[in-house]
């Protein structure tokens, strides 16, 4: 069933462009349906969290925005992921390009075993021919970018595995953006990371959106609530409700929103 | 709440936090009771009582808002839980003022029971009449507290103008009495005093009836029109 239309309400109260526009979109796992009918916009240069229990599709869902899933065979989508006025599922675009526009930083953090220098540059010698000094200036960009310059500038041929826990979730944030993307994808970027690189992690969300559109999914419901502004919260592979985050969380419309946010859930 | 919190410590804890709050506006509903029957007989028993109630209340609201805060740091609430702490905080702000203004009315009435009397001067009908609104207004949003009734929050709000009608009116005889005998005013200036302290218990159970309604519907109807307040109360959630 489609979303109603008073759930786009709150981006359209924005004003905010709109990034990404889905549309009825189904997801299965071989027959498995883990998405169901779900129907929502993704604005331009805000944070957009999802919530739920785990097995609800949020990380699902996340995976449709750069079509990750289409190296396994046996899942598909169906429906619309409208950017730029195109369907990413039915697009013709390389997927590499696709996932070039929508970087994606997972729960685990994923450094290659290379340099730290090296894996902020590999992703942008698959795209871009540049001269060793602009990639210099690249690598230099994306590491302060994701706020980790000053800390390894010294040590860039050190490899990416010598680093601790969230200075490596850093760096493949750092990695993400070297490609110069649109949509940052965030799949429990923090959920491994202790307070302080947790804080760290959330301060540059708070930074990275003022120039890329950001979508995170996270367990941790003072995370969505601190760093986005706008919140979804699914259940069994349905958008339960979105909306404003700090309408969300202070006044859900829904009962079952208001039971999973105040640990009602069970 | 309808349904039960994962953690049975959480609902204890909200539980046993709304149950202080409730028992403190007892405390301070008799209080208040007691300072307007001590007004109308002069009782030195009852002064005393009142103002002795006065620190178990101050003891209450710094308790209460302590539990406030704890809650707060330890389960992150959201939501209808992090209304009803928030209500909760206010609410108690709004009952130890009323326990000053009881023991205000208190202090008073013992020097004002004997001047009055001997100068003739009748309020005593009209302050009491004042006082038991004021003290129905305040039972009655407990209850809606206790109840989550918004609607019964909302009939409390509009309560209050009878209250103000009262204090007018009491005002106006004071007024009265003043103009006819020069000798009352010194007495009649308290007595006015006493009036503007039970018209500022309304306000207070007032302002505990809108919490209940932000608490129940989300809706901070402060400072709004009285039929929006309605609409407000009786919308959907």
């Amino acid at each position: 069933m489609p979303m109603p239309r008073s759930d786009a309400a709150p981006v359209a109260a924005t004003n905010a462009r709109l990034k990404l526009q889905v549309r009825n979109l189904n997801f299965y796992y071989g027959g498995y349906q883990a998405l169901k009918s779900i129907t929502m916009d993704i604005p331009e240069k805000k944070v957009t969290a999802y919530i739920g229990p785990s097995g609800c599709g949020k990380s699902t869902l996340l995976r449709t925005f750069n079509r990750m899933y289409s190296l396994y065979p046996d899942q598909r989508a169906e429906g619309e992921i409208i950017m730029d006025g195109e369907n990413l599922l039915t697009s013709k675009q390389d997927v590499a390009l696709i996932r070039a526009k929508v970087g994606m930083v997972f729960q685990k953090a994923t450094p290659f075993p290379m340099s730290i220098y090296d894996n902020i540059a590999f992703g942008a010698r698959l795209y871009e021919k540049l001269s060793p000094r602009a990639m210099d200036e690249r690598v230099e960009w994306a590491l302060t970018q994701a706020a980790l310059w000053d800390e390894v500038k010294d040590k860039l041929k050190q490899s990416g595995n010598s680093l601790s826990g969230g200075q490596q979730q850093r760096l493949c944030i750092a990695r993400g953006i070297a490609v110069k993307p649109e949509v940052l994808l965030l799949d429990e970027p923090a959920s491994a990371l202790d307070p302080i690189s947790t804080g760290r992690i959330e301060e540059l969300i708070h930074q990275l959106k003022n120039d890329y559109t950001i979508v995170i999914v996270t367990h941790n419901m003072q995370q969505a609530a601190r760093v986005s502004d706008f919140t979804a919260y699914m259940y069994l592979g349905e958008m339960v409700e979105f909306g404003a985050t700090d309408q969300l969380f202070m006044k859900p419309r829904k009962k079952e929103t208001e039971d999973y946010i105040t640990g009602r859930f069970g | 709440m309808p349904t039960e919190h994962l953690s049975k410590q959480y609902d204890s804890e909200l539980e046993a936090l709304r149950s202080r709050m409730l028992q403190m506006g007892g405390l301070v509903e008799s209080q208040i009771r007691s300072a307007i029957e001590a007004f109308a007989t002069g009782s030195e028993e009852l002064i005393n009582q009142v103002v002795a109630t006065e620190l178990s209340v101050n003891e209450s609201e710094r308790n209460i808002d302590d539990d406030c805060s704890h809650i707060v740091v330890k389960r992150q609430p959201a939501a209808g839980d992090l209304r009803l702490i928030m209500a909760i905080s206010k609410t108690v702000t709004d009952l130890e003022r009323i326990g000053d203004e009881a023991e205000k009315i208190a202090r008073m009435s013992k020097q004002i029971h004997d001047a009055a009397a001997r100068l003739q001067i009748q309020s005593f009908a009209n302050i009491r009449h004042a006082g038991d609104i004021a003290v129905q207004m305040l039972r009655r949003a407990l209850d809606a507290f206790a109840r989550q009734d918004a609607a019964q929050a909302a009939s409390v709000i509009r309560e209050d103008v009878a209250i103000d009608n009262e204090f007018r009116s009491i005002l106006r005889q004071l007024i009265t009495f003043m103009m006819e005998d020069p000798r009352t005013i010194s007495t009649a200036l308290e007595i006015i005093w006493v009036a503007k302290a039970i018209e500022r218990v309304g306000d207070h159970a007032k302002n505990v009836a809108e919490y209940v309604i932000y608490m129940v519907k989300g809706t901070d109807v402060r400072h709004i029109r009285l039929e929006e307040v309605e609409r407000q109360a009786l919308g959907g959630a």
